[in-house]
This record gives structure tokens, C-alpha cells and sequence, in this order.
């Protein structure tokens, strides 16, 4: 890597042709490496080997209840925004076994706490949308009273390589909750892609030692001036193209105002409590445990899993679970999303990522469903059928 | 965060779907600190693991007691144990009652079913510092005299001239000779003194609301009023969700709050 001047601090350019000398560089220093490709007709967060292995070529076209890959007719690395995977799969994984406990002879039990090998990973393409939800999980994990030591050890060792938006899907409204599109904070190495005809540059900002540590063995140049414009062009022209809008304002009183609002009753004739929002959603972190033995009784085992506040035994005390109507259920999920999770970590739980929009098979839009809400106020109707949710057939 | 050992010292039957075990750790002789009103994450071995409050004496760490009902599947497994069985404990965990906020004033406990369970550590409390607390006054309800928890204690507390015992019970049967009717028909003629009482609430939540209003009725104000609240809890720490009031985690949070704090949840369904 070469010294950077004072003019050119920190950003560097790299040849689309070199890519690979990065993913060769992670892999010399340990690294397990995590990054876009495609599987099932979808592009998710796997392990990768080679460059190759990205989704080249590809974009999503993301509308309420859809989500569709399309070719682009180029040779883009990151042409695409998120899909249904997030990074928590890796730093919060959806099964994790806690303890085991072992029989003795004298009626009693050993707890033998987990060892795990703790993967190494580097993250390949982590958008703003997903650092900031990286960054709220940590604050649930790591932030308070207690301090999940399994989450703990994953982030610390993960090493997390950015890339800023181009290209926004149709369910984005990160610029609205102020976490994109453009890549701030957070990161140890920040990609952006310059693809204008022949010329196919990745831009790469540093972000921490460990990321500069990465660039030592990758033929990488100072970007010049102009490469650094044309990148933050590519990044304004992605803020011009998000068009899905939340309004934040006063959302917390706002919810808490329409706790007994007839609103969740129309939105439970098209729920259908599937949990799909809360799977895809890379900030919610509720989970429950499974104890589980061998078939002797000698060894039992605790696990976790994530769970959702749609399952109707998610609230189950004796006699009855506190939830029972599906509008219940769904009050709490965006009541929790945008309103008590400001009590409770004092920012929103929302990134503005849309995958709840997305893979919600009625295509609930929790957009729409705010603004409905908003309408009921000036008294107006609120529609039950939000727009977009027309052509979610076609 | 993993459980640790407690042998089952003693397993006492209380009633017919109620028992109550003595615990002592099982890996070393370090006893269990806790305030009354705190909850414990109880593991059977193999089959799960549950929230439980503490039912026993605070100044006592050598012991710990709970009492509980056979409801579930890890109570019922809990319910076959016997001396010497070995169970898992996290904890303690949550809120404890005010019992230090409450000195010099009276003190009224209304306690309805299990509920009387966590409420009798703070009396416990109470008693043993009896001279720093005005009226102290315990007011239980309970399904039928068959339901009547720590019946020998209450007994004793009852003959005592520092504490107002009133029973009632929903369905009487034949031999009992005392209140008839809800745990809340007990509090207006309750001898305290409204402007200056701590009241500690536990029992089914519908019975907290109602004896909430008697007290307020009384005049006790509302941020005097104290209620444990119950909720499905996996983790004991924040962590699993499952335990939230709109804003509160019950688990840490409460699961004892003052009822200004809660009042406009409890009046919501289904929250």
C-alpha cells in the first residue's frame, strides 16, 4: 500500500480486475469472509471464496411483497441493495447453543458453559442501512446491564467492509431514519463502485487500523480527486433515487397515542402472524430457549432461537398468552419498532432497509401503515389496501 | 449467563397445586443475597426453565424458598422432585418492593392466590424491623380455605397484636367461619391510615386492578401503590424480549412498579 498524502488521506483506489486481491488479502490474514451472493433466486449473505462468487451483474427489483433478480447488463459487484439476510444471522445466529449440562451420579448436574470456536469473519458489502443496524444491536447486546458474550465475541472479531449504495430498491427509506444511503460510520474499510463505460474502479475509504492492515498486501492507489467526485456522485445519485419516505416526526407520541386504535384491526385482516418481518429484520433480537436432552436423560442442552412477537406463545402465561388478536400482535411489533425502542435504547428501531416490506407475503408496507395512522388524525379515512399492494400480482 | 446448582434441602406441600422448596447451593457454601420482590430463572433438568419469585426470608441467604404452583411443564416436573434433587438458579433478577421507602408509614399488603408468595418475603422484612413501620396490615384472598397458603405462619402472624391478618375467600365450604367474597371487599374498613401507606399488590393482574381502585378509593395515592406484574420471560436480563410492557421490560424494569408508572398499560387489552 502506498503512503497517502495529505490530499488523498485515507482513500484509495482499487482495479475491478484486482478485486480478488482483497478477498486474497482477508483470507491471508484468517479471515472466514461473508458476502453477497446467490442462492435461491435471491441474493443473501454467504460464505465466499473469490470475487466470482458475487451476485456480478445482478440487481433486485424490491416492491411490497416482491422481490425479483434482474440482469443489468454490466459487470457490477454490488449493483443491488439488501435481501432477505442480514449480518445478525452471523453476529446473532438464528440457533445458538448456550450450555450443556452434564448428570452426576448423586442426583445433581454439571453446567458445562459453551466453547465455541468463535468464526473470524469479514463482512463483504455492509450497507449503511445494515452498519447502523449493527450498531443496534450492539447497543441491545452490549450496552446494558448485561452483556451477551456470545454476540460480543462474534463482533469483536468480525471485521466489517462497507459498501456504499448505488442502486436503491423500491422499499428504501434509510435517507428518512437517517442511516443512508451513504456509508458514515463504523465501518474499517467503506467500497464505493465506480462503473462509467470501460472504466470500473472501486474507491475505498479506511476506516480503522485493522481495515488499513488489510490494504497492506492489495495494489491499491491514492484516489485522485476526481475518482473521489465521481464516487460521491454515485452515492447523491442513490440519495435521489429513494422515494419511499417515513415521517419521523413525533413517532414515538404518535404510536403511543394509537394504542387503541381500530387501525391494527384493519391491518390483522392482512397479517397473516407469519413472522417473516421479524426474521428478515436486522435489528429485532427477541429470542426464546430450548432445553433439550439425549436420549439417556445424562446430558441436557439449552439453546436459543430466534422467536417473534407474532407467534401467538411468544406472550404465553399460565392460562392464556397476554397477545391473543393478531392486531395485538402486530401493534406490538411496530409499536416496539418505532416507539418504545426509543425508551428503551433512545433511537429508533427501524433502518429504513425495507426488508419487512419486501418479504412480507401480503406486502404489508410499515410506511404506509405509519401514514395511515397519520390520516386517521386529520380525519380522514385511512385506505385498509396500501398502493403498492395492488400490483404485488402482476 | 449459566445456572447454578441448588440442592432441594425440603420440598413442602402447601395445598393441593401448590409447594414450596428450600434450596441450598449445591457448588460451595456461598449463600443467596437477594431484596424481597426479586424473581429467580429456575431450570429443571431437561425440561425448562421458568421465572419464579423468591418467597423466602431476605435476611436468611443460607435458604432459599420458593413456592409455587403446579401450572406447566417445568412446575409439574419441579412438583416430583424430592430432597436431595438438584435444580439450576439464575438469579435474582428485577425490582424489589420499597420496604425501605415505606419506613414510617403504614404498610398494606394485598395479596391474591400465588401471589401471596413474593409478598411474604417483604413481610419477612417488615416484621423483623416491625418498630420502623406504623400499621402493618395483610389482606389475602384465595379461592376456597383449602387454598390458604403458609397457613401455619398465618396463624402465627395473626395471634401477634403488630399485624392485621384479614382472610377472605371466594367460595367458602363447610367449617369456615370467616370472610366470604374478593380480596378487594377487604379494603375499605382495612385499619391505615390512606395518607400515609405504601400499599404492596400481588395476585392475578385482573384482581391488582380492582384492589388498585378500593386503594385509590381510600385515598392512597397512586405513586404509593406498588404492583408485581407477571410476564413470559425467557432470559431474566433484557435481552429476550418476551417480558415487554410497551416501554418496560418486565424482567429488570419490574417486575415491581409503582402504579403511576403502569397504569396506562394495565388499562389497555391484550398489551
Amino acid at each position: 500500500m502506498p503512503q497517502s498524502g495529505a490530499e488523498g488521506k485515507k482513500r484509495f483506489v482499487l482495479l475491478a480486475s484486482q478485486f480478488q486481491q482483497l478477498f486474497d488479502a482477508l483470507k491471508r490474514l484468517g479471515y472466514q469472509i461473508i458476502a453477497p451472493t446467490l442462492l435461491d433466486g435471491a441474493i443473501v449473505y454467504e460464505r465466499v471464496e473469490s470475487v466470482n462468487e458475487l451476485p456480478v451483474g445482478f440487481s433486485d427489483e424490491q416492491r411490497a411483497g416482491v422481490y425479483r433478480l434482474k440482469r443489468r447488463g454490466d459487470r457490477a459487484f454490488f449493483g443491488y441493495a439488501v435481501g432477505p439476510r442480514s449480518w445478525k444471522h452471523y453476529l446473532y445466529p438464528p440457533r445458538q447453543r448456550l450450555w450443556q449440562a452434564k448428570r452426576d451420579g448423586d442426583g445433581g448436574f454439571r453446567v458445562i458453559p459453551e466453547q465455541e470456536q468463535t468464526p473470524r469473519y469479514a463482512f463483504v458489502g455492509v450497507r449503511a442501512c445494515e452498519l447502523a443496524a449493527i450498531a443496534i444491536q450492539d447497543k441491545v447486546f452490549l450496552n446494558g446491564q448485561y452483556r451477551d458474550e456470545y454476540y460480543q465475541r462474534r463482533r469483536e472479531s468480525a471485521l466489517l467492509i462497507a459498501v456504499n449504495c448505488a442502486y436503491p430498491a423500491g422499499n428504501c427509506f434509510c435517507s428518512s431514519v437517517g442511516t443512508g444511503p451513504r456509508v458514515r460510520e463504523g465501518f474499517d474499510l467503506a467500497i464505493t463502485e465506480v462503473l462509467n463505460g470501460k472504466s470500473h474502479l472501486l474507491v475505498i475509504e479506511v476506516g480503522s487500523e485493522r481495515g488499513a492492515a488489510v490494504l497492506e498486501g492489495v495494489d491499491v492507489q491514492i484516489a485522485t480527486e476526481e475518482q473521489w467526485q465521481q464516487a460521491q456522485q454515485a452515492v447523491d445519485s442513490a440519495t435521489r433515487r429513494i422515494l419511499k419516505r417515513l415521517d419521523t416526526t413525533d413517532l414515538k407520541e404518535l404510536l403511543y397515542r394509537h394504542l387503541d386504535s381500530p387501525h391494527w384491526e384493519a391491518v390483522a385482516k392482512r397479517c397473516l402472524t407469519c413472522s417473516n418481518c421479524t426474521m428478515v429484520c436486522p435489528t429485532c433480537f427477541c429470542h426464546t430457549v430450548e432445553d433439550i436432552t439425549n436420549l439417556q436423560g445424562t446430558v441436557a442442552e439449552r439453546w436459543r432461537r430466534w422467536d417473534s412477537c407474532f407467534h401467538i406463545d411468544f406472550s404465553y402465561i399460565h392460562g392464556s398468552p397476554v397477545r391473543v388478536s393478531e392486531a395485538s400482535r402486530y401493534r406490538q411489533w411496530i409499536t416496539h419498532k418505532l416507539a418504545s425502542w426509543q425508551d428503551q435504547f433512545g433511537m429508533l428501531g427501524c433502518v429504513g432497509c425495507g426488508r419487512c416490506i419486501t418479504w412480507c407475503p401480503v406486502g404489508i408496507d410499515i410506511t404506509e401503515e405509519i401514514r395511515a395512522l397519520r390520516r386517521s388524525e386529520e380525519g380522514r379515512v385511512a385506505p385498509t389496501v396500501p398502493k403498492e399492494e395492488s400490483d404485488a400480482n402482476t | 449467563m449459566v445456572p447454578r446448582p441448588f440442592r432441594l434441602r425440603q420440598v413442602r406441600r402447601e395445598t393441593s397445586d401448590t409447594f414450596t422448596l428450600e434450596l441450598e447451593p449445591a457448588d460451595s457454601a456461598e449463600g443467596f443475597c437477594f431484596r424481597a420482590g426479586q424473581f429467580n430463572m429456575l431450570y429443571v433438568f431437561g425440561v425448562g426453565e421458568i421465572p419464579i419469585s423468591i418467597s423466602g426470608n431476605p435476611a436468611n441467604p443460607r435458604v432459599l424458598t420458593h413456592t409455587t404452583r403446579e401450572v406447566g411443564t417445568v412446575t409439574k416436573a419441579m412438583g416430583k422432585l424430592r430432597r436431595g434433587d438438584v435444580i439450576g438458579v439464575r438469579g435474582p433478577f428485577g425490582t424489589p418492593w420499597p420496604i425501605e421507602q415505606a419506613e414510617g408509614a403504614d404498610v398494606v399488603i394485598v395479596a391474591g392466590g400465588i401471589g401471596l408468595a413474593p409478598l411474604r418475603s417483604a413481610l419477612y422484612h417488615l416484621l423483623a424491623q416491625r418498630d420502623r413501620y406504623g400499621k402493618i396490615v395483610l389482606l389475602y384472598g384465595t379461592r376456597t380455605p383449602g387454598d390458604i397458603l403458609y397457613r401455619r405462619e398465618l396463624q402465627r402472624w395473626r395471634a401477634q397484636f403488630d399485624l392485621e391478618v384479614h382472610i377472605t375467600v371466594d367460595r367458602a365450604l363447610s367449617g369456615w367461619r370467616g370472610n366470604v367474597g374478593v380480596v378487594t371487599s377487604l379494603i375499605p374498613r382495612a385499619p391505615f391510615d390512606a395518607r400515609n401507606t405504601v400499599a404492596l399488590v400481588c395476585g392475578p393482574e385482573i384482581m391488582m386492578r380492582f384492589a388498585v381502585l378500593e386503594l385509590q378509593r381510600r385515598g392512597v395515592p397512586p405513586s404509593h401503590i406498588y404492583v408485581s406484574l407477571e410476564r413470559n420471560m425467557k432470559c431474566g436480563v433484557g435481552v429476550c424480549g418476551h417480558c415487554q410492557l410497551a416501554p418496560f421490560f418486565v424482567c429488570k424494569d419490574g417486575p415491581v412498579f409503582s402504579y403511576d408508572k403502569v397504569q396506562h398499560l394495565l388499562e389497555k387489552r391484550e398489551i
